[in-house]
């Protein structure tokens, strides 16, 4: 067995207690004081979260744009200097990559935020589609290079911004600022206002070697205020209520985004051609056979990842993620199904190990503010 | 972690006490801590056969399920049915509120073969 991987930040939550995981080969806290904790402390008030893990992609060179172009779904050219963009990457067949953020840090230089578990596969896809020679394009895998932390709650702001004289008001959805510097820290890091949460907040790319002293900060800052350091298992249920998809779940090389009902970050109608653009094309003028739905349990249950589900008799797909929604304390579930049981109302069966328990499709995002 | 000294314990993180001739069963501090956040419990119904060994139920965390395994072999004669609204019991009392079913043994002889809490306590460290 391989060894596990670690972030900068490993000694700061052994420090505290965190119960650690194997998350695609890095050892992750999965939780610092229990997950229905962490995620209403994150909804109510704020949670930091260590996602150093997560890959980062350069991509420089005054053919930047035009690779971007081809290789990602969503149109790159809409993109100006401090801003972020949600993207897919596919195969020919709309098959998908990988999704992930592009931040375009100014002209001809952009840094992809991949997923951690697919940060060598993307690598490998995008210099295998480049043939630009290296004065025109640069490709380098520079993850290591970052801490990234995610600080995610309604008092995010307030707590950041007792710590930097950047106006982060100013930073608007989808948008960064760049360098942010925290405090006494050298180091200027990327404040952007993105998250996998649902709620207000930021995500900040630092230098690896301040990582450690802008976690400490931050939790300092935020002591007064409830902010607690929040693991892999709430970062889970906080997504998946809001419906960000996670790939290997509701994306994956078999699941195109137009399954998934993401069609928002693919632009058929961009200038210029791109891998995968026929399928997908042909995938939203047609329909598609399959269809991401929400599901909660009328029977007693909860739904998990690789459940099957039935129409009467009838196998029609499976459940990509499942569990007990913390803020609506109800058994909910995403399922990937044929698209002919899709309308709300629905009524499906969930095969829960040796039980068939009753379910009903209902309207996604399970939660919302 | 809490052991109480009058229980008996199972290798799968069951506890089971001796109530004249039945015995309680629930499942260790030890395993709940492990668990995290109890979200739902499934046990077997009054009647039912469970085998040693064998599961007789499960408990699913926010994040995972995990089969509740039988410490021995009898009939349920009784379920903790305040446990379908309360799962939350599990983590917070569960020696007291969350024992889980009550069964007559079919083989005493199993009995004899669980830990003492000692015994636990040393499987729990070699783990």
């Amino acid at each position: 067995m391989s060894e596990l991987k670690r972030t900068p930040l490993y000694p700061e939550y052994e420090k505290s207690g965190a119960k650690t995981i194997d998350f695609g080969g890095w050892d992750l806290p999965v939780q610092f004081s229990g997950i229905k904790h962490e995620h209403n402390v994150t909804r109510t008030k704020a949670g930091l979260f260590d996602v150093s893990h997560m890959g980062e992609i350069a991509i420089k060179g005054p053919k930047s744009l035009d690779f971007l172009q081809k290789v990602v779904t969503n149109d790159v050219s809409k993109l100006v200097p401090k801003r972020a963009q949600y993207t897919f990457m596919c195969y020919e067949d709309g098959g998908t990559v990988d999704d992930f953020l592009i931040y375009m840090l100014e002209e001809n230089n952009y840094l992809l935020v991949v997923n951690a578990a697919n940060t060598e596969k993307d690598y490998d896809w995008l210099i295998k589609q480049n043939n630009y020679n290296n004065d025109e394009l640069i490709i380098e895998d520079v993850s290591k290079n970052y801490v990234q932390l995610a600080l995610q709650g309604p008092k995010a702001e307030e707590i950041l911004q007792t710590l930097t004289d950047t106006n982060l008001s100013e930073i608007k959805f989808f948008r960064f600022e760049n360098p942010v510097y925290f405090s006494s820290l050298e180091a200027g890091a990327i404040v952007s206002r993105t998250g996998y949460t649902g709620e207000d907040g930021f995500e900040i790319y630092i230098d690896q070697h301040s990582g450690r002293d802008l976690w400490n900060l931050i939790l300092q800052a935020g002591k007064d205020k409830g902010l607690e350091p929040i693991g892999l298992g709430a970062r889970d249920t906080l997504r998946f209520e809001v419906n960000l998809p996670l790939y290997g779940q509701e994306l994956s090389r078999d699941i195109s985004p137009i399954e998934a009902g993401l069609k928002f970050a693919v632009k058929v109608n961009k200038p210029v051609d791109f891998i995968g653009k026929e399928a997908l094309k042909k995938q939203i003028e047609e329909g598609t056979n399959r269809k991401l739905i929400g599901i909660e349990m009328i029977d007693k249950g909860i739904p998990r990842t690789g459940y099957e589900v039935y129409y009467n008799n009838e196998k029609i797909g499976y459940i990509t993620s499942g569990t007990q929604s913390p803020s609506l304390q109800k058994n909910i579930g995403l399922a990937l199904v044929n698209s002919e049981f899709t309308e709300e109302g629905t009524e499906l069966v969930v095969q829960v190990r040796k039980r068939k328990l009753k379910a009903v499709v209902i309207k996604t995002p399970f939660y919302k503010k | 972690m809490s052991l109480p000294k009058d229980l008996l314990y199972s290798e799968e993180h069951e506890w089971v006490k001796k109530e004249g001739d039945k015995v309680r069963i629930g499942i260790t501090d030890f395993a709940q801590s492990e668990l995290g956040d109890i979200v739902f419990v499934e046990l077997p119904e009054e009647g039912d056969d469970i085998e040693a060994d064998e599961p007789f139920g499960s408990v699913e965390s926010v994040k995972t399920v995990s089969e509740l395994y039988a410490p021995i072999s009898g009939k349920v004669v009784e379920i903790n049915e305040d446990l379908e609204d309360s799962p939350e019991f599990v983590n917070e009392s569960p020696y007291e509120k969350a024992w889980m079913i009550v069964v007559e043994p079919s083989n005493e002889s199993e009995i004899d073969e669980l830990l003492s809490d000692e015994q636990y306590q040393e499987f729990i460290n070699e783990d």
